[in-house]
């Protein structure tokens, strides 16, 4: 078992990827969608994270003695990168929000039903108002 | 240094800046006028870098002074200044037909933060053709994309706001696998420069962690163009758009991830792996035709026009994954020319709609009756448009066909050019519905319904007319995209 503590990083961001994955096709919710899309996310945050760690490697500070540093770009991609996120999470909290207000729910399967619902009035709207204009 | 050398920054600099000053003038008119002098300043300094690449080679421009592959690189190739030139261009000619449009379609409260967001997505657009960081693509893809959420969720019908959900969903999975791909190469490589990464991988070509990142990228970069079985965001997200966005959006983004794939299968990864060592052109091929036929088919059976271009949307970019999966000279060609072609014939289409969307508030196909006496102009822009997307000679889309076909046969691949005939044949099915509907029945006298403004009609026509300039002129287009496929494919074959 000494392979394990060098690869727990990666078997955490598996399993954190593969459950977010999960949450976004399997949840009808579009809240819960977006939370299984923000642990997606996040999962490759610690994936860049982890590479940039180095066995043995300490801070990149020049210090007398330290031969061996970690690399901080990962770090600094992965900054940009949660301040991505944090802007997919707002605009996906934001729409949710206008969908409620338009939808009155924010399950998929309702807003799907009030579509089919919507198209149909309109549909029935239209042939009586042709019918109408026969006569 | 003069101004001349921030050029290939300028080109990004000027759209983003003009973003957060559109809100900060909050006046429609004013956002408008802003947004539309940074468009065309935008496409101005396209046009000087492309005439730059051209005298003398490629452009690097070192940002902030660091020089690569340690500081960002911006680089411009040729097929970066031709495509830069496509996104400008049609941004440009999209903007000046914008206003009416969005006046007629957004309230007026949210005009200035629209075309905030227009001015964002533009320039992430741009920013991922000008970079040459792996990283920056990420960053300005979601640049474009988040402004595109915003964008098509400003539509009238309120199930833009699902389609543009369902988009950041899909495009956000896109997005974060283009991430993981490029956390795989950085992790072999140590560099997120381009140059850099094209000459490093070699040496680690044969690692499992090269060829899941080339996995993820080719799955997240489809995602973001619509490859076919990935396509499920686009036609509700055209559909349901305002009519700029839904211009602007067909005639560049899917592009732009078109110029993504380019970059990253053939000049990072190199045509020596991705068609080697990994089976990219049994994947491409398959993908491409099925694309072709399947969204075709389903165009013919649309009521909805925009709906109806959206499918076909889906089986041009089919046509573009087909071009790089037959992986020759000629075949990248035949893609990239189709990439150009195409951002013609769908600017051309979706802003023909727009004018309709404006007279008649709707555009299906059961209001278009008898449109050809009312509305003369614009719709014999969309036959015109229609023509070229069946690629009838003297149109750009014979142009693009005729290199795609030649490309097939030249690999004996005589099946795959039938089908691309085929694929012609569905195009006329559905573009003749547009015809039979605006000619050949009579029109609705319920309605008072006149020409659409010279504002729309001239960039429309301006549009129309290239599509017809270079379908008869086809030196420069096809030149460009000869000299562009010739790099990229390592002039082999």
């Amino acid at each position: 078992m000494n392979f394990l503590p060098g690869i727990f990083n990666y078997l955490v961001v598996v399993f954190l990827m593969m459950a977010g994955f999960y949450v976004v096709i399997a949840q009808g919710n579009l809240i819960k969608k977006l939370v299984g899309l923000g642990l997606f996310q996040a999962s490759v945050f610690i994936l860049y994270i982890t590479m940039g760690n180095l066995a043995g490697g300490r801070a990149p500070i020049v210090v007398e003695g330290v031969t061996a540093y970690s690399s901080p770009l990962p770090h600094v991609l992965i900054l940009t990168a949660i301040v991505v996120g944090v802007a997919t999470t707002a605009v996906g909290l934001a729409l949710a929000v206008r969908i409620h207000e338009a939808y009155d729910s924010v399950e998929e399967d309702q807003i799907h039903a009030e579509d089919i619902a919507a198209d149909e009035a309109l549909m029935n709207a239209e042939t009586t108002g042709r019918e109408d204009g026969r006569r | 240094m003069s101004l001349v050398d921030h050029l290939p920054v300028l080109v990004v600099i000027i759209p983003l800046m003009a973003g957060p000053l559109c809100v900060l003038v909050e006046r429609p008119l004013a956002a408008w006028g802003l947004a539309l002098a940074a468009a065309w300043l935008s496409f101005a300094a396209a046009v000087a870098l492309a005439a730059q690449v051209n005298g003398t080679g490629v452009i690097s421009y070192e940002l902030g002074g660091w020089a690569p592959p340690w500081g960002i690189e911006y680089r411009i190739d040729t097929l970066g200044s031709y495509v830069l030139l496509i996104v400008t261009g049609i941004a440009a000619l999209v903007m000046v037909a914008a206003k009416e449009s969005v006046a007629s379609e957004v309230p007026e409260a949210k005009v200035a933060r629209f075309y905030a967001a227009l001015m964002l997505a533009f320039a992430g657009l741009v920013g991922i053709v000008a970079t040459g960081d792996a990283f920056n693509v990420f960053v300005f893809l979601e640049i474009s994309s988040l402004a595109s959420y915003a964008l098509i969720s400003m539509g009238r019908d309120r199930r833009a706001l699902t389609s543009a959900f369902d988009y950041l969903v899909m495009g956000t999975i896109g997005a974060t696998f283009i991430l993981i791909g490029i956390g795989f190469l950085y992790m072999m490589t140590g560099t997120l420069n381009m140059q850099d990464l094209a000459a490093r991988l070699p040496e680690v070509w044969d690692t499992r962690t090269v060829r899941a990142g080339f996995a993820f990228l080719t799955v997240g970069i489809g995602l973001k163009l619509a490859m076919f079985p990935l396509h499920l965001w686009l036609p509700n997200a055209y559909t349901y758009a305002p009519s700029v966005v839904t211009a602007f959006l067909a005639a560049t983004a899917t592009k732009v991830a078109v110029y993504v794939l380019l970059r990253f299968m053939l000049d990072i990864f190199g045509i020596d792996f991705a068609l080697g060592r990994m089976p990219f052109e049994y994947i491409l091929l398959p993908v491409g035709v099925i694309g072709i036929l399947s969204a075709s088919l389903v165009a013919i059976y649309q009521v909805e026009v925009k709906r109806l271009l959206a499918y076909s949307s889906i089986a041009q970019i089919g046509y573009m994954l087909l071009g790089i999966g037959l992986a020759s000279t000629t075949g990248v060609t035949g893609a990239i020319l189709h990439l150009f072609n195409h951002a013609l014939m769908k600017g051309a289409l979706f802003l023909a709609l727009a004018a309709i969307a404006y007279r008649l508030r709707s555009t299906s196909l059961q209001d278009l009756t008898g449109l050809g006496r009312r509305m003369p102009w614009t719709m014999f822009a969309i036959v015109i448009g229609g023509l070229s997307l069946i690629g009838v000679p003297a149109t750009v889309g014979f142009v693009s066909k005729w290199y795609l076909v030649l490309a097939a046969l030249e690999q004996g691949l005589w099946p795959v050019a039938l089908l691309i005939l085929l694929g012609s044949l569905l195009a006329v099915v559905y573009v003749w519905k547009l015809v039979e509907a605006a000619y050949l029945t009579e029109p609705r006298d319920d309605v008072a319904v006149q020409e659409a403004p010279l504002s729309m009609l001239i960039p429309l026509w301006v549009l129309v007319i290239a599509n017809v300039y270079f379908g008869v002129n086809t030196e420069v287009s096809v030149g460009l995209a000869r000299q562009a496929a010739a790099v990229l494919t390592g002039g082999a074959g």
